[in-house]
């Protein structure tokens, strides 16, 4: 401490080591917060189903979604990452996870939200399983933090059925 | 604006440097301030749910700290080593390393 290189040096390190363990401890602060997230799917429409010249099923949806992710939010939350998927089993794959819509809520005031959009990924079948399938679409959730731990939770929502002709 | 600033600097370097005491109440200094602007600073970004508030309060923090801490402050060199003049040196007895027998003969083996 007896220069003014040493007394710089031991403050830097001091204080940024300080910093991390801030970090830290914002980080488990997270685990506090216990979130009730709610989540509907609504399919308005199915737009088309039909075969592709590969022979592979492919399915066209128009989805109304509405989510009220705002308890997901603390003050260690960058943004949340969402995503809509279906779900559905088939011969060939115990389970297939198709994203069909995603986005990225910036903040609390964001994250209550409704929107309606037709797929914006293509829902392609790996085979022709898709007629008169049952499936489910799931809300996932990653939440992303300013400093440390992220979490990752979902809303599984069950009963949905793809028409049994191509149309 | 220069001119006071070069003159803000030259008191600055014109400071003796710190003294054993000085240096060790400047450590110790360092420590308690760095801690409790950290506490405080945790504290207040979790009450207002504001991480970016945490970073600045601990930031004026650390700011504050190395102002008080790095430069040589009068303050620090309330108890500076009295160095005898070297003419004076010859007056008194030059210091004779001691060395105890046992350890000389330690070495010797």
């Amino acid at each position: 401490m007896h220069s003014f290189g040493y007394r710089a040096n031991a403050l830097l390190t001091l204080s940024v080591t300080i910093l991390a363990i801030m970090c830290a401890m914002a980080s488990f602060s997270d685990n506090f917060n216990s979130p009730s997230p709610s989540a509907s799917v609504e399919v308005l429409n199915i737009n088309r189903l039909q075969k592709l010249s590969n022979g592979d099923d492919e399915v066209s949806l128009t989805l109304n979604i509405s989510a009220d992710l705002q308890s997901l939010f603390t003050w260690n939350t960058k943004q949340v990452f969402v995503f809509v998927a279906a779900e559905y089993e088939s011969t060939k794959n115990s389970f297939n996870q198709v994203s069909l819509w995603d986005g990225i809520i910036p903040s609390r005031e964001h994250a209550k939200f409704w929107i309606r959009t037709t797929n914006k990924y293509r829902l392609t079948d790996q085979g022709a399983n898709l007629r008169g399938k049952d499936f489910n679409l799931t809300l996932h959730w990653h939440v992303m933090p300013k400093t440390g731990k992220m979490f990752a939770d979902k809303i599984v929502m069950t009963g949905y059925r793809l028409p049994e002709e191509y149309r | 604006m220069d001119e006071s600033m070069g003159e803000v600097i030259a008191c600055l370097l014109s400071f003796s440097e710190m003294d054993w005491q000085g240096q060790k109440a400047a450590e110790q200094l360092m420590q308690i301030m760095l801690i409790a602007f950290a506490v405080v600073a945790f504290l207040t970004g979790f009450a207002f749910g504001s991480f970016q508030m945490m970073l600045l309060v601990y930031a004026g923090g650390v700011v504050l700290t190395s102002l008080i801490i790095i430069p040589n402050w009068p303050f620090f060199n309330r108890h500076p080593l009295k160095w005898l003049d070297p003419s004076d040196a010859d007056r008194y007895p030059k210091p004779q390393p001691t060395v105890s027998a046992k350890k000389k003969s330690t070495k010797q083996k």
